[in-house]
């Protein structure tokens, strides 16, 4: 008896977006009197942070700092449309829609400013700390709360602006299935180690290696979050997770959490993971969706990493120890009749075998 | 700071990149979310105090297809603080789908079953109590008489002739995507490719339903307002599309609703179904008061709708380099008793096919079929997961059969710019090959020179 | 069976409430003291969003009957931030990312705190075990179970300093990222 080890590779494109129906949201934003500006949204925020995202893409675009950013969402009064958050669009849609209507506001702002000191508009910058100021000439500037102030009450102008993204309609031609559903493309590679236990059956996932490409990670720590919980999730998926273990009869499905197994603490790979940014040219400041695609490649990477290890094939999800300890009987009484087909590739790449 | 962030390797692309001088983008800046959630204060639907709120439960179908017979709630309404029990009768339009928003029919499902339950958990009756022990209670003296049906489980016995029929709405076992019996891709000449190739390899593949399993469960509360309009405390994904269906189902105004949400404990695509709203907000209407129905766990589990169930037929031919000259796929996804967004995650299925690899022919039926099983739906990744699991073991079982190394088999096939996709759309911004570059250097595994040279940007030779 | 009067010291303050007989300590948290810090993830004991302090021990509120612990002293996250000032495991969550959706943070925090309480210098195989009944859907749990370490050292650098000293500083060996564990 012995734990076997084994290497597995898997990659994945997933698309942002995914629309049939047309696919639309909306920001609106304007300046308080003294130059916080609210972000308002009926965009649901999951735990993936767009509320963060949001006012990242409104802080960058208007020229401001972070925390003058106030985002208001999900009031279906107060906020304007949002078709949800699902199929990874929130960043790609919700920060496009943003982004125009910071820009919107951008201009009215340094409109505003121009007036307020005497120059031409297109003569201004922002300098990320809340100061607007003549290029070249920054001891000529004014603070947004000043602007802001002065915007409300002597020139009598709002600061705002209205963003909207559409991925229009498209219908797919049902004859060749010829249809344009997606925004872009995010990619991921994961390569998994396992050991597999030839007595019990059970799979540890030791290691997961990962490159993802995202077109750029707006937040880094944020897109690490995405990274190290959908790995997780994935590997969850590849070895646990079932609400009919026995497909596709009905029985014994899991009512709570001491039913439904997933991975506890302990059972966390090695995760090392590298990104990689290939602006998305429709996306904001290039980012792809990825909260989906992080789950993907590591099911059927910790699959071949099994093969590799113990010979035993498994097509169907998930894992378990059942499945993985029906293959091994099922190669030993092949070698007994002699028959070495499929196990014959299993030492392929030649990894260690205890 | 302790925070983690994974490195970002900036050789690759570096033309593109046109980095500027960001402030604020591509900085870690601290979720703004997180000071509530430490302290405890962020306000999740649920975190709402209202004392003259009831509470609402559901009686489902303990059968997974059967005629209703009989129903019976007398005993029910006997018990102490139970206010009302809602049936089909009470909903102004019982029977809908959520995708009608987009054009997308028939109406299959209703919100409380008529005289027919089709699947394990299908709603009957909601219970509605001064207390949550009382709407349990009054839920446990529903008193349904069901005549069994054939029930059927399996999407290609679903399939076959003479199967039961699930759903009547439907009229078949499967979705028709206009006039046909499933989603196609046809690209090129598969049979042709298979004639011509050096090999031929077909494999089957199988997945469970699996559950989103958010750490809070879906639910609202409803709380009637004054000027008669109702304030929906949602966990839903999409407060519009929420509102929209359920105004819809309410037969009333739009603008008679107003969703609140936003603060969601987890969704992972679980939270997507209107399955709560409406029957709460007929309870509000009905009694004027606030009405809170949030699933159990075990809810959730059982009746929530899952990750589908797909089964995966993928047939390859393959030359002796290792091109894949013609992929073959045959998918079906078991949508359970009703269609909810299964349809759509079918044809985003068939839009993911053949993998991230340029095949030059390829044939894909996607079947988007009826069983008598909990309706599954929407989940992280939906239509691709399982497609990804298939597709990805496909290719290593390719390259055992060729003796080839896995990754200068994805390489050898992988897509480009400029490539034209099965559904016909140009691929630009793509990075396949250097992802798995990049995968190879991580782990010490050996690339020859020509693969390390690939480039997503071009083919070589081109 | 009535309902009858419970008095328990929540957060050093006592509190007394009328409850029916089998009442749940979450419910009696959430309904009647307006304590909504801790969640319902699953009513029976197998998430942990939960968990609160009864006289310094991590339970899950969902599964004590308030009667049973009449006069206890029950410890909420409401309770932990001391004037405003986040403590140790607070700073550290928001620190490290260790939070998404937040459902679970209440419970991780308080089971977290508790074993910071009996053990000030855990292993990672403590804190892993400490945080085993808390379920989590978003995180992977490596970011959180990093934060609990890096709270450790926190309230033992504070503690060895005489309590003024800084948390963690900026550029520790988890900031660059390399080999994310």
């Amino acid at each position: 008896m012995a734990k076997l080890r084994g290497r597995g590779y898997a990659s994945v494109n997933y698309p942002t977006g995914m629309n049939l129906g047309g696919d639309p949201s909306q920001a609106l934003i304007h300046s308080t009197t003294t130059g916080t500006f609210v972000v308002s949204l009926s965009s649901v925020d999951l735990g993936q942070g767009i509320k963060t995202i949001a006012a990242q893409c409104a802080a960058e675009t208007l020229g401001l700092p972070y925390g003058n950013i106030i985002v208001d969402t999900a009031d279906t009064d107060t906020g304007p449309h949002c078709m949800g958050t699902f199929a990874s669009r929130g960043t790609h849609r919700v920060g496009n829609a943003v982004i125009m209507a910071a820009a919107e506001a951008r201009e009215v702002m340094l409109e505003v400013a121009a007036e307020e000191l005497e120059v031409d508009a297109a003569d201004l910058e922002t300098d990320g700390t809340g100061f607007i100021q003549v290029r070249g000439a920054d001891e000529k500037r004014i603070h947004i709360t000043d602007l802001a102030l002065a915007a409300h009450f002597e020139h009598g102008r709002t600061i705002s602006g209205r963003g909207i993204f559409l991925k229009e309609k498209n219908e797919p031609v049902p004859e060749t299935g010829e249809m344009d559903p997606d925004s872009c493309q995010a990619h991921a590679c994961t390569v998994a180690v396992v050991e597999v236990d030839d007595e019990t059956g059970v799979v540890e996932v030791l290691e997961l290696h990962n490159a993802y490409e995202m077109g750029r990670a707006l937040n880094p720590a944020m897109a690490a979050q995405q990274v190290e919980g959908g790995a997780w999730m994935g590997m969850s998926h590849a070895l646990f997770e079932a609400t009919e273990p026995y497909y596709p009869a009905r029985d014994h499905g899991p009512r709570d959490f001491s039913e439904y197994l997933m991975p506890t603490a302990a059972d966390i790979p090695v995760q090392r993971s590298v990104i990689l940014e290939r602006p998305a040219a429709n996306g904001p400041f290039g980012a792809k969706g990825i909260g989906e695609m992080t789950a993907n490649a590591p099911i059927p990477a910790i699959g071949n990493a099994i093969f590799d290890a113990c010979g035993v094939r498994l097509d169907s999800m998930p894992f378990t120890p059942e499945k993985v300890l029906r293959g091994l009987d099922e190669l030993r009484g092949l070698d007994e009749l002699g028959d070495a087909s499929e196990r014959a590739h299993a030492p392929a790449t030649g990894h260690e075998r205890p | 700071m302790n925070h983690r962030v994974n490195p970002i390797d900036k050789s690759y692309f570096a033309g593109e990149r046109r980095d500027g001088d960001f402030t604020v983008i591509g900085s870690v800046v601290q979720r703004s979310d997180v000071l509530g959630h430490v302290t405890g204060r962020t306000e999740f639907f649920e975190d709402l105090a209202l004392p003259d709120m009831l509470h609402l439960k559901m009686y489902r179908s303990e059968r997974h297809h059967a005629r209703i017979s009989g129903l019976d709630v007398t005993e029910a309404l006997a018990v102490p603080g139970v206010v009302r029990v809602l049936t089909h009768a009470d909903i102004p339009n019982n029977l809908y789908t959520p995708l009608k928003l987009i054009g997308v029919g028939p109406d299959d499902e209703p919100i409380l079953a008529e005289d027919t339950v089709r699947y394990l958990g299908d709603p009957i009756c909601a219970v509605i109590a001064e207390t949550e022990a009382a709407a349990y209670e009054g839920v446990s003296r529903v008193r349904v008489d069901y005549t069994d049906l054939p029930a059927v489980f399996d999407v290609e016995e679903a399939l076959a002739e003479g199967a039961p029929l699930v759903n009547e709405y439907q009229g078949q076992n499967h979705f028709i995507y206009e006039g046909h019996h499933c989603r196609r891709i046809r690209f090129g000449d598969v049979d042709k490719a298979f004639a011509e190739a050096d090999h031929v390899f077909e494999w089957r593949y199988q997945s469970a339903p699996i559950e989103q399993a958010p750490a809070e469960t879906t639910g609202c509360v409803v709380v009637p307002q004054a000027d008669g309009r109702l304030r929906v405390h949602s966990d839903t994904q999409a407060c519009f599309f929420t509102l929209d269906n359920t105004a819809l189902i309410l037969e009333t105004p739009f603008n008679k609703l107003r969703v609140v949400g936003g603060t969601v404990g987890g969704g992972f695509g679980g939270k997507v179904d209107v399955v709560v709203e409406p029957v709460a907000c007929v309870g509000a209407m009905l009694t004027g008061r606030p009405v809170k129905f949030v699933y159990t766990r075990y809810e959730e589990m059982q009746v929530s709708s899952p990750r589908a169930a797909e089964r995966i037929y993928i047939k390859d031919a393959v030359m002796n380099d290792g091109r894949i000259t013609g992929r073959k796929v045959t998918l079906y996804v078991d949508a359970g008793a009703y269609a909810r967004h299964s349809p759509y995650g079918t044809t985003k299925a068939a839009a993911h096919l053949p993998g991230p690899y340029s095949i030059p022919n390829v044939w894909a039926d996607c079947h988007c079929v009826f069983t008598n099983r909990t309706p599954s739906s929407a989940m992280r990744g939906f239509g691709v997961t399982i497609g990804d699991f298939a597709l990805e073991t496909q290719m290593d079982r390719i390259a055992r059969e060729l003796g080839m190394d896995p990754l200068r088999l994805r390489l050898i096939n992988a897509y480009r710019d400029g490539d034209m996709k099965a559904h016909r759309k140009i691929a630009e911004g793509t990075a396949l090959v250097e992802v798995i570059q990049k995968a190879a250097e991580m782990v010490g595994h050996e690339l020859p020179d020509a693969y390390r040279r690939m480039s997503s940007t071009h083919r070589e030779g081109r | 069976m009535g309902s009858q009067i419970v008095s328990l010291v929540v957060n050093d303050q006592r509190r007394e409430f009328i409850a029916r007989p089998g009442t749940s300590l979450l419910s009696a948290l959430r309904e009647s003291l307006g304590l909504m810090a801790a969640k319902r993830g699953c009513g029976q004991g197998t998430c942990g969003t939960c968990t609160v302090l009864v006289d310094d021990r991590p339970v899950m509120s969902c599964l004590v009957a308030v009667e049973t612990i009449e006069g206890a002293s029950v410890r909420t996250l409401e309770g932990v931030a001391r004037g405003g000032e986040l403590d140790e495991v607070q700073s550290a969550f928001v620190d490290g990312f260790a939070t998404q959706c937040g459902f679970c943070t209440a419970g991780m925090i308080m089971s977290a705190e508790a074993l910071l309480e009996r053990d000030p210098d855990p292993s990672r195989e403590d804190v892993v075990e400490a945080i085993s009944g808390n379920v989590c859907r978003c995180t992977g749990y490596a970011s959180i179970v990093a934060a609990i370490l890096d709270a450790a050292r926190r309230r033992r650098d504070a503690a060895s300093s005489g309590g003024d000293a800084p948390a963690v500083p900026a550029g520790s060996e988890a900031a660059d990222g390399a080999g994310v564990r």
